[in-house]
């Protein structure tokens, strides 16, 4: 598969067939029947927008939380990741190699609500060995956008 | 009271101002929040951070003093190893290249080792405004080879043969071109390449676009048979790196001439900036990715730029390299000086008239598409609206 339209889409969703089709030097009804594929296929699975919620009068609280389960015959760590996706509360859903197993991501109103979560919903999932919530205090980074502008360089008239 | 006119020197007086000074007193002192300029030609990117990490790095270190004259022995060593891997071209970094500061002084310094007073030096153009008043301050007489649309706006040989005369030292060749974005491929090269073996001319190659070449590789005339003797390749780190404000660049080439050469910049200059060469040595060792990363996004962008040109209505040729479109704007009736100013006045969008960049720049003017392709989009729409405005008027 050519990466270079899911390169260019991935960097900005809101390019439309004709911009890309230009930028790729290829027909617009092209790009547009290959991005028709793509969502079909569940390649492109969605175009969100990033948004820095700490900028919003709504208080959004995210967690990392790693959790341990104990893999379950014939259905591995699927059944167990599936139970937990299934909340709308999980944004991302990881199975990591290393000391873990599950990298949970979760957002709430309040720690509290977080908090609740993982023992009410998570450490009580049958399989779940053990959990440690991490609370993400800032974000500097995220999808290669940093959360703060950097400062510009003056403005600076001259001439090559 | 100290007649300061006549304190001055009649060469430096005699150097016209660049061409767009008027233009860029228009800009300053338009309070437009919503301009858009399309004017300044250097990449849009920041230094990659794993450069600007080696330069910080460099400083912790105290690496503060000067290199030798001739540049850090480890850079030199890396251009070498570029040269070769990008170019095949072999050159000793020990006796055949200086490092600049910028690729600018190297072709000041290329040229005052080479023109004496009368000489002439043949300058295609349009081209960047450099080269014209660096030969008249040594006295020497550019010589003007205007360049053609429908050319692609490339040297002919038989353009380069009617410029020659027994006084010819120095051909710039200034490929890829700012600002036509015109390159020259081997085929060219070889007929530049035949006019001038047999003859002692110099070529001063500036390459500083070689990297910004679309559709193929960028070839150097030096590689040209019977070139290599008598070319002097001015490169730098600006453009392929997006590192302009370190300002450092090399020139590469024969012995005799780098020895002389490097005479004038050790009186001059000393050395380059030493943390630029730090961060220099890391931008060859492993910054090839990052050239290829941007070269494609300003290729993404040169495509955007000419499609939209000429779907308002404007001639432009394809340019191949740097990160410019050179559209002709004949067809407005305007000359290029008014057509910026009136671009700039009635929609905020700022570029250089063709004229800026020596004779044949008129009809035409440069865009640099090292931009955001917001910017760019935009930019266009309001040249789509200023055109129409133009047209339905008459």
């Amino acid at each position: 598969m050519n990466t270079e339209l899911l390169n260019l889409l991935e960097k900005d969703a809101r390019l439309t067939p004709a911009q890309l089709a230009t930028m790729l030097g290829r027909e617009e009804k092209d790009v547009a029947d290959e991005i028709a594929d793509l969502e079909k296929n569940h390649v492109i699975l969605g175009y969100p927008a990033l948004v820095d919620w700490t900028k919003t009068d709504d208080e959004i609280v995210t967690a990392l939380i790693e959790v341990r389960i104990s893999p379950q015959r014939g259905d591995g760590f699927d059944r167990i990741a599936e139970r937990i996706y299934q909340y709308e509360e999980v944004e991302s859903l990881f199975l990591m190699s290393g000391d873990y197993d599950l990298a949970v991501t979760i957002t709430g109103r309040s720690l509290r609500a977080v908090a609740e979560f993982v023992h009410a919903r998570l450490a009580v999932i049958d399989g779940v060995t053990g959990t440690a919530t991490h609370f993400i205090l800032k974000k500097y980074k995220e999808k290669h956008h940093l959360f703060e502008k950097l400062p510009e360089q003056e403005e600076r008239l001259l001439f090559v | 009271m100290i007649d300061y006119d006549s304190a001055l020197s009649g060469r430096v007086k005699g150097i016209a101002p660049s061409g767009i000074r008027k233009f860029f007193d228009l800009l300053e002192n338009m309070d437009a929040g919503d301009a858009i300029s399309l004017g300044v030609g250097e990449p849009d990117f920041v230094t990659p951070w794993h450069i600007r990490d080696a330069g910080v790095y460099a400083l912790e270190k105290g690496f503060t003093k000067y290199t030798s004259n001739a540049g850090l022995a480890d850079l030199r060593r890396q251009i070498a190893a570029y040269m070769r891997r990008r170019f095949a071209l072999e050159y000793d970094p020990m006796k055949q290249m200086v490092v600049t500061v910028g690729g600018s002084e190297g072709i000041d310094i290329a040229v005052r080792a080479i023109v004496n007073q009368g000489d002439e030096v043949i300058v295609p153009v349009p081209s960047f405004v450099c080269y014209g008043p660096i030969v008249e301050l040594v006295g020497g007489v550019p010589v003007y080879v205007e360049t053609k649309a429908e050319d692609e706006f490339r040297l002919t040989a038989e353009a380069l043969k009617a410029a020659i005369t027994p006084r010819t030292k120095l051909l710039v060749l200034p490929f890829p071109n700012n600002p036509t974005g015109a390159i020259m491929e081997r085929a060219d090269l070889e007929a530049i390449a035949d006019v001038l073996r047999g003859t002692n001319i110099i070529v001063l190659s500036d390459e500083i676009y070689a990297e910004l070449t679309y559709g193929g590789r960028h070839v150097s005339i030096a590689n040209i048979a019977g070139m290599y003797e008598r070319t002097l390749v001015v490169n730098g780190f600006s453009k392929a790196y997006a590192m302009t404000g370190w300002r450092l660049g090399y020139v590469c080439g024969p012995q005799p001439l780098i020895k002389q050469m490097l005479k004038i910049h050790q009186y001059a200059i000393m050395c380059a900036p030493t943390t630029s060469q730090y961060a220099a040595v890391e931008a060859m060792q492993s910054g090839d990715v990052d050239i290829e990363m941007m070269r494609k996004d300003y290729d993404y962008r040169r495509r955007f730029l000419l499609d939209k040109l000429r779907g308002a209505g404007l001639t432009c040729f394809e340019p191949r390299g740097a990160f410019y479109a050179f559209p002709c704007i004949r067809s407005t009736g305007m000359t290029s000086a008014e057509f910026c100013e009136q671009f700039l006045l009635q929609e905020h969008v700022a570029v250089i008239p063709g004229t800026a960049f020596g004779p044949g720049g008129e009809g035409f003017v440069r865009m640099c598409y090292a931009s955001s392709l917001a910017n760019l989009s935009e930019a266009m729409e309001r040249m789509d609206r200023f055109l129409k405005n133009l047209w339905n008027k008459d």
